[in-house]
């Protein structure tokens, strides 16, 4: 591995074929979230990919850009994609509005567009509506059948005036599973914890079935080489190993490996998020550190932090340490001296 | 007089010290949450950054240089003790809102800065005139910071300032959105963000009027470099 192979001559493939493979990918993982969470889902996806196209054509006529490939390279309709799958099905207008201004103007625009930006833009839009705007943030309503999606037609209105009426805030309000068990209690073991039936029935299979069908997704980009397979495999093995390690010391108050994997948005954010070619680390071993990283920093979040979940917040962090990590990871070309990791012989005076 | 206004200009513009030095940051952006918290400290630091320089100015030509920065140090400390008491004393309910935030105006280094670059080498009224007109300065923006905090995080302006000037205040509050909570302005993140915006806000002004007092001049075609920010052509 410290050596590469010389590099495959091609005709590169173009920054909006990268993006709309990607935005293609997403659909199983939309589907699947719209079959169990309603058609809120995809009006999420729709009202937030829209409103990132007019922010980018906003802020890159104010930046006295060309608006036209701004658009077309569909990496602000990506952003806005990746948001609006991650937002609960019940978030009114503004909050998507919000999260997308901020990941779109601030996160990519103002660090310089579109391969200037250090950190993720959809994920910090979505890490700055959680900090604020907890209440509706944490609005994952139990899923139920599609065909009696009775939820939507409350809340539309909702999405659409901007606030939720009390009456239905209670209907809509469920814990995610990881949700539950983070806060299951010290005193309660987890096989009490799941013999309690602490969820409504059917929602860890809807949440493992969404997972499933991002996982599909993910497997669509590496077979088509649109991603590689290192920061995927780096994270979701680094989380395995360490779900396995704090399992095996104490199986009764840390969740199984498997429950990390299938719940929140581990597969969604490995093949997703963590990916973005523009803020995560570009050599081979750099992704595999990086994936590493993100994947220990979520186990360590999610089992002793403050938030049930820790995607957005585990790559933002190793965002920062993209820099870094491209600088001590050059890969070394055939023939050359291998500078990186042994200084360069002192020449004979 | 020249010297006043060269010293006030540097103080509230040109070399602001929490716009251009960039110093103090941490008082700046963990107290800015909303107007009052930020008056507050703002006349606590004015008071301490006045005194400090004055005093450090005086005894400048008795203090060896191989000890001034404790010297320094142990002179602001004085002066921030007095800030406290007097603060305990006259805006308790404030004093107790700031908490450590007042005993750490000690570790202000737009303070220690000016004491070292300014206040130590010059004769007094220079001295107490820069300490002065930094401190405003520095106050100003904690002030404005406050504001926009405030406006953007809880949708409200001068709330709580009855902290501050007692109960006839209690009624100065403007609410200017109902029911409106924003928690990422009020959270640290929000003054970075707000902090960076105002520094921008400053250099793209001082860029116009940079550009307006002299006309562009035309570079030559062959001295251009490739840019990949600003304007394409």
């Amino acid at each position: 591995m410290s050596m590469m192979h010389a590099a495959q001559v091609g005709a590169a493939p173009s920054t909006a074929h990268l993006m709309r493979w990607v935005i293609v990918a997403t659909l199983p993982g939309i589907a699947a979230m719209t079959f169990y969470f309603g058609l809120g889902v995809i009006s999420n996806v729709l009202l937030a990919g829209l409103f990132a196209l007019g922010a980018e054509a906003l802020i890159v006529t104010l930046r006295q850009r060309p608006v036209r490939p701004a658009l077309w390279d569909s990496s602000a309709l990506l952003t806005g994609v990746l948001l609006g799958a991650s937002l609960p099905p019940a978030s009114p207008w503004w909050l998507i509005a919000v999260g997308v201004l901020a990941a779109v103007v601030v996160a990519k625009q103002l660090y310089g567009g579109l391969g200037h930006n250090p950190f993720n833009p959809a994920m910090v839009g979505y890490a700055l509506l959680l900090v604020s705007f907890p209440t509706y943030m944490t609005l994952w309503s139990p899923p139920q059948p599609l065909t009696a999606d009775t939820l939507f037609n409350q809340t539309l209105w909702a999405k659409i005036i901007g606030s939720l009426p009390p009456a239905t805030l209670d209907a809509l309000s469920g814990a995610t599973p990881l949700d539950a068990f983070k806060h299951k209690g010290e005193a309660v073991l987890a096989s009490e914890f799941w013999a309690s039936q602490p969820l409504p029935e059917g929602t860890l299979s809807a949440w493992r079935n969404v997972a499933l069908a991002w996982l599909i997704g993910g497997l669509v980009l590496i077979a088509k080489r649109i991603i590689s397979w290192h920061i995927p495999v780096a994270m979701l093995g680094s989380m395995m190993l360490l779900a396995a390690l704090f399992y095996a010391s104490d199986p009764s108050h840390f969740a199984s490996p498997l429950f990390h994997l299938l719940t929140g948005a581990t597969l969604f954010g490995a093949f997703f998020i963590a990916t973005d070619p523009v803020s995560a680390a570009t050599s081979q071993r750099g992704k595999l550190i990086y994936g590493a990283g993100i994947g220990a920093l979520v186990m360590i979040i999610r089992t002793f932090g403050g938030y049930p979940d820790a995607v957005a917040f585990a790559v933002l962090l190793m965002n920062l340490c993209v820099p870094l990590l491209d600088i001590y990871t050059v890969p070394r070309p055939s023939g050359h001296a291998n500078t990186a990791t042994h200084p360069a012989p002192k020449e004979p005076l | 007089m020249s010297q006043w206004r060269q010293l006030t200009r540097e103080g509230l513009w040109s070399n602001n010290p929490a716009l251009v030095q960039l110093l103090g940051l941490c008082p700046l952006l963990a107290v800015s949450g909303s107007v009052v918290n930020a008056l507050g400290l703002a006349i606590a630091t004015l008071l301490v950054m006045v005194g400090a320089s004055t005093t450090i100015s005086l005894l400048r030509h008795q203090v060896p240089s191989a000890v001034r920065l404790p010297a320094f140090v142990m002179i602001i400390a004085a002066f921030v003790t007095c800030a406290e008491l007097l603060m305990a004393a006259y805006a308790y309910p404030l004093y107790q809102v700031l908490g450590i935030f007042i005993p750490l105006i000690v570790t202000n280094c737009a303070i220690l800065g000016r004491a070292d670059a300014f206040a130590s080498r010059q004769s007094v009224l220079p001295a107490a005139i820069d300490g002065f007109m930094m401190g405003v300065g520095f106050g100003a923006v904690l002030i404005v910071l406050g504001a926009i905090r405030e406006l953007l995080g809880q949708g409200t302006l001068f709330s709580g300032m009855a902290l501050l000037f007692g109960p006839a205040a209690a009624n100065w509050q403007l609410t200017l959105v109902d029911n409106y909570q924003f928690l990422f302005f009020i959270l640290p993140p929000g003054a970075f963000f707000v902090a960076g915006l105002l520094i921008a806000l400053k250099n793209a002004f001082d860029q116009r009027s940079a550009t307006r007092a002299r006309p562009a001049t035309v570079t030559p075609r062959s001295d251009r470099r490739v840019r990949v920010t600003g304007t394409i052509k």
